[in-house]
């Protein structure tokens, strides 16, 4: 079973991944990425807003097309929303995998989706002014390479 | 009897709420009631339209009593 969660709140990568990790005693590999708001550019927060009849449903489909695509045991997606501060953490996806190269690509695979195909809108706060964040062209290009 | 228009992102800032309840009736008439500014933004090229939470396209659209369309601009999250 993979486990897909939009979370709230803030939570502890460590922890989970530790916890993914012990669900699956046959995997030799974990990869495992965390995603954080970036410190240092003026950003004072993040906000990330959703679509909870599409953006939930759409993270489920996409470990499961992980899961077609390369031999994982299992896949982590966590992603938060609301209101972050730098340093917090923002997304973690892990992969459990008989040999580490398919939890590599699974992985790269599942972020690269999120950032460009997933249900998320985020705006950045700095000098106490919200505005709302474009897509990014490299974010696009990064799908590309899995066509 | 009312349709809930539910506006994401930016759409939200254009709109002034995350969601407003309309008269049902086509998608048409319906943008045809909100201000110049919302009708022009929410038909912008890159807005996709989720109907009761499954995408649409919305040619022909008419909304009917309790449903929800959703109007997302382009994503970038992660």
């Amino acid at each position: 079973m993979d486990d897909v969660r939009l979370l709230s709140e803030p939570f502890a990568p460590a922890a989970e991944i530790a916890a993914f990790s012990y669900r699956y005693p046959a995997a030799g590999g974990i990869v495992s990425f965390i995603g954080k708001v970036r410190g240092g550019d003026d950003v004072e927060a993040l906000e990330l807003s959703h679509y909870a009849p599409l953006t939930l449903p759409g993270m489920a489909d996409l470990a499961t097309a992980a899961r077609g695509r390369w031999a994982v045991e299992g896949v982590l997606i966590l992603h938060r929303v609301g209101e972050m501060r730098p340093g917090d953490p923002i997304v973690l996806v892990a992969a459990a995998s008989r040999h580490r190269r398919d939890a590599f690509a699974a992985a790269d695979y599942i972020m690269d989706h999120l950032k460009a195909q997933s249900w998320f809108w985020k705006r950045e706060k700095r000098a106490g002014q919200w505005a709302w964040v474009e897509p990014r062209a490299v974010d696009h290009a990064d799908l590309a390479r899995w066509d | 009897m009312s349709a809930r228009l539910v506006f994401l992102g930016r759409l939200a800032d254009v709109a002034g709420a995350g969601a407003l309840e309309v008269a049902p009736g086509a998608l048409a008439d319906v943008l045809a009631g909100l201000g110049d500014d919302l009708a022009r933004a929410l038909t912008g090229p890159r807005i996709r339209l989720a109907h009761n939470g499954a995408l649409v396209d919305g040619a022909g659209l008419v909304l009917a009593d309790g449903d929800e369309l959703a109007f997302l601009p382009p994503v970038s999250g992660g």
